[in-house]
């Protein structure tokens, strides 16, 4: 009696193997079921987005007034530009990637080179360009006060444009004794990064200059920040404004609820980063081609698969552009 | 490689010579819609920010919408789900479609339901 089975009796049968389910190749079928995964893990995120705003819904930040800087333009208020700019390159490497596809379905090597070479480019040039996205988020624009509660207060003059608090606020002489080691019973470091301007510089210079406004995050009927009156506004910085917020990092932000800046982070940051893995996979796949590694195996299909990847990281951008800054 | 594309879109309506021709039909396609969609986040004309439809505004329907639109010729033209079986397509797409509709469906009910509670201060039960 054989202890092990050689034969299955399935052979040349449908369960037999060698079969092309849905008659895809197992490399491609693979990259389907990541892009699907993927893709619900994607959802999660931006569902979890929804939640949160939903929850707020009454004191979202409106991404366009956040969003309005362009590399080289300092100054000029230019709403969308550059992430629809950043859009347009990523929808562009991927067509040079689909492009590099059909290349290779023609065993052009020398034109699926060329191809592969402007998407990684593309790759770069959106990743660059939502570095800088970062940089400009998390450096900050105007400056904000957050009052006690953990609201952001912002500041207009009386033709409701915003006013920087670097233009109004004070130079008040305080000491700040810096605490050290050796005078803390529990010492551990300074608490945070100091901002340029103290809170009671920014209230002197508030309550200095008659044409200054308070804005809060709350929206009214109309979709746009309440303006407070000068009185209220007064009242509102005199008793419940606690600390000065410049920028936004994971605590605070100074354009509104700071779930706001976790979940650009986060989302953005994991697009970001399928982005960066995306250009090292195909720049393996570049030199790859180079080499004539799919032109000895007569097929360039793994070109195929890394390109499925890369309209995947393009179509999750175009759910994350809606999402975050037009809706 | 013996690869049959279809060269065809918008059922028909616009026929491509070479599948060249046809990805590059497409990329224009997506350059419109990406532009009328950042038109309209610029300018928010009030008409479509006032209405609201199904509770949502016009204005976000149409982002949305044109965002699927863009969606299925990324998915279809890009990634040659048009010329995958039909199996193939309805496994990838209505998984999705299904499993992400429900999620969204129930976090901004959820979502809507705290912030009535936050906003009318009574807690009609432990949440």
């Amino acid at each position: 009696m054989e202890a092990t089975v050689v034969k299955t009796g399935t052979e040349g049968k449908t369960w037999g193997g060698g079969n092309r389910p849905l008659n895809a190749s197992y490399g491609k079928m693979m990259m389907w079921f990541f892009i699907v995964s993927d893709a619900l893990t994607f959802s999660g995120f931006i569902a979890s987005y929804g939640f949160s705003r939903f929850k707020f819904i009454d004191a979202w930040p409106i991404a366009d007034e956040v969003f309005t800087h362009v590399p080289f333009l300092h100054g000029v208020p230019a709403p969308m530009y550059y992430v629809a700019f950043m859009t347009l390159v990523l929808i562009f490497s991927s067509v040079t990637m689909v492009l590099a596809v059909d290349a290779g379905h023609k065993m052009q090597k020398n034109k699926v080179i060329w191809y592969m070479f402007f998407t990684i480019i593309g790759g770069a040039v959106f990743v660059g360009s939502q570095a800088w996205e970062w940089a400009t988020f998390i450096k900050g624009d105007y400056g904000a006060v957050e009052t006690k509660g953990g609201k952001i207060l912002q500041f207009l003059d009386t033709d409701g444009k915003r006013v920087a608090i670097a233009d109004f606020a004070v130079d008040l002489p305080t000491e700040r004794a810096v605490n050290e080691r050796n005078t803390g019973v529990w010492f551990d470091t300074e608490p945070e990064t100091l901002t340029t301007f103290s809170f009671e510089e920014v209230k002197a210079g508030f309550l200095a200059n008659d044409n200054l406004l308070v804005r809060t995050q709350y929206l009214n009927e109309k979709g746009e920040p309440t303006v407070l009156s000068r009185e209220e506004s007064i009242a509102k910085i005199e008793n419940d404004g606690k600390l000065v917020v410049e920028g936004a990092n994971l605590i605070r932000n100074e354009y509104g609820h700071p779930l706001f800046a976790d979940f650009f982070f986060f989302i953005t940051g994991f697009h970001g980063f399928h982005v960066f893995s995306g250009v090292i996979i195909n720049i393996i796949i570049f030199f790859n081609v180079i080499l004539g590694t799919y032109e000895r195996r007569k097929n360039y299909e793994m070109v195929e698969k890394v390109g499925l990847y890369w309209h995947f990281v393009d179509l999750v951008w175009v759910f994350v552009f809606t999402f975050f800054y037009l809706v | 490689m013996a690869h049959e594309h279809k060269l065809e879109i918008f059922r028909g309506l616009w026929k491509f010579k070479s599948n060249v021709s046809k990805i590059w039909g497409v990329f224009a396609f997506l350059c419109v819609v990406t532009a009328v969609e950042v038109y309209l986040g610029i300018t928010k004309p009030e008409a479509l920010t006032q209405h609201r439809f199904l509770a949502m505004k016009w204005l976000n329907w149409i982002f949305i919408i044109l965002t699927l639109v863009k969606a299925y010729y990324i998915t279809w033209d890009f990634m040659h789900q048009r010329d995958e079986t039909k199996a193939m397509r309805r496994a990838v797409v209505w998984t999705a479609v299904f499993l992400i509709c429900y999620l969204i469906l129930i976090l901004l009910i959820e979502g809507d339901y705290i912030f009535d509670i936050y906003k009318e201060n009574y807690v009609k039960f432990d949440f």
